[in-house]
């Protein structure tokens, strides 16, 4: 079997063919797997996915408020039971004032990610303003859309701040995309909608929003074998967006429960003198 | 379909010749280092298999997995780097391979390569890097990393000796580790002498190549071959 490399990196732009009825044409960056030549891909794929076991991000959130957007998340990968790493960016920035959120294929959404953020770039150049949060979700929502039931595993939130204010899409691989106002995805996503839903005002000030979404990772953490790390938190506002915390989920549990409190803590086994006799 | 049954395929294009791949990096070096064992199964193929492949002065990757997808992956990356050097004139920085690597794995995302992939270096402010990856192209940036069939019984280690502050924490804390080169240079020896004795696809011999300002060096010790 012939391997086919891939050069087309290296040739010079100038001698590309170009289309003149349609220049944009040529510009969009063209993604071309190959397939393996098999009768069942899916049977194939899910054995793949049994034998490589590809790494997976957990807990994530967004909601929209008075004060913006906060965007939240954990930082924990798992390749089956074993943590691959507890410090993986699941808030990506795909420019100033766009982030994207990585829950399920952590390569998936690096990927497709870091692809979305070179085309709304293209588009920034191809029209002389920026994309809108709600193009930037189609862009995403209708490439995912083109490789349904191909085994991609993505539930990403996009959020951001554009002329009609703050937006917030969750678009995912089985090609949907929806508006809305709160989502948490990932496999802590329940735990974490239990401590949003309850605290949630849409009056609240940016401190109570942020302290709100880092407590709901927090919580989604101590529940979920699968999420831990660190607890991220960014705001998004007119001016884009900034991180405001990133803190060790442990630490944040002895925040939440000190010492001396311990009895009014979730779980906490009390010291018990070993069995004799 | 036939008579309500399923034939099962019984060929796979993968196998898994076992190994295990570490790298560590330091403030002004980059250690990488795999044992030398090929398997298949229950069987040692050969005791020599290098699973280090150089792919700049500044970027050398460790692979464990499927050794025949890894020789591709590393072919690959060796045509890529030679172009990218004639078009441009330099080498490419270790985080511009790192980048490449991720791709290169991704565009295999529906027949990925069976190879789990640790790239150590120098980046560009001659800083020792690391960089770790899944099978299909998801990596990050971190101190110290280990892949393959003994990762889990050398990562706990790694972790005690090595771990530092995470570089999400905000406000930021110091992450860097100020080991030194001979430090890290031990710490690797020990942990293949353990996890040699725990674990089957791992052992018989030992290469272990040091990045820094003045070059590449080369070192090879023995363990255990049963």
């Amino acid at each position: 079997m012939a391997m086919a490399l891939d050069f087309s990196g290296l040739e010079p732009a100038s001698l590309r063919q170009h289309s003149y009825s349609d220049p944009a044409a040529h510009w969009e960056p063209q993604c071309s797997f190959p397939l393996p030549k098999v009768a069942d891909l899916d049977g194939f794929q899910k054995a793949a996915v049994d034998l490589l076991k590809p790494a997976h991000g957990t807990t994530t959130l967004a909601f929209e408020f008075q004060g913006g957007i906060i965007v939240a998340a954990d930082s924990r990968a798992s390749m089956g039971q074993y943590i691959s790493s507890q410090s993986v960016k699941k808030i990506l920035e795909i420019n100033p004032y766009l982030l994207g959120t990585m829950a399920g294929g952590a390569a998936d959404c690096q990927f497709w990610q870091r692809n979305l953020g070179t085309r709304c770039r293209l588009h920034e150049l191809a029209n002389k303003r920026r994309i809108s949060v709600a193009g930037a979700s189609k862009l995403l929502a209708n490439t995912l859309y083109s490789y349904r039931g191909m085994g991609l595993s993505m539930g990403t939130m996009i959020a951001g701040w554009d002329e009609t204010g703050p937006a917030l899409f969750y678009v995912d691989s089985e090609g949907g995309r929806t508006k809305g106002t709160l989502f948490s995805v990932g496999s802590g996503s329940t735990y974490a909608y239990g401590i949003l839903d309850s605290g949630y005002k849409f009056e609240m000030s940016v401190e109570e929003a942020v302290e709100l979404g880092r407590r709901a990772i927090y919580h989604a953490t101590f529940r979920d074998g699968a999420s831990g790390g660190v607890a991220s938190v960014y705001h998004i506002g007119p001016q884009g967006w900034k991180k405001i915390s990133g803190d060790d989920v442990s630490e944040l549990h002895y925040q939440y429960y000190p010492p001396e409190s311990q009895a009014s803590a979730p779980d906490v086994v009390e010291e018990q003198p070993m069995q004799q006799g | 379909m036939a008579h309500g049954f399923k034939e099962h395929a019984t060929w796979s294009p993968y196998e898994n010749n076992g190994g295990t791949c570490v790298a560590i990096a330091g403030s002004d070096y980059c250690i990488v280092a795999a044992d030398t064992r090929l398997s298949l199964g229950y069987s040692i193929l050969t005791r020599g298999h290098s699973k280090l492949f150089k792919l700049s002065d500044t970027a050398v990757m460790a692979s464990s997995g499927f050794q025949a997808d890894v020789r591709t992956l590393q072919k690959n990356l060796e045509a890529r780097q030679k172009g990218y050097y004639h078009q441009h004139g330099k080498p490419m920085s270790c985080p511009a391979m790192a980048q490449l690597l991720s791709n290169t794995l991704y565009y295999k995302r529906f027949f990925p390569y069976y190879s789990f992939n640790v790239l150590g270096g120098l980046d560009t402010e001659g800083k020792g890097c690391v960089y770790t990856y899944d099978a299909v192209g998801s990596y990050e940036r971190t101190g110290y990393s280990t892949q393959g069939s003994g990762a889990e019984l050398i990562m706990p280690i790694l972790d005690n000796q090595l771990k530092s502050a995470s570089p999400l924490l905000y406000p930021p804390r110091e992450t860097a580790t100020p080991l030194t080169e001979q430090e890290a240079l031990e710490i690797v020896k020990d942990t293949f002498a353990s996890a040699t004795e725990r674990q089957i696809y791992t052992g018989d011999g030992l290469e272990i190549v040091v990045i820094n300002k003045d070059g590449i060096h080369k070192e090879y010790l023995d363990l255990k071959k049963d």
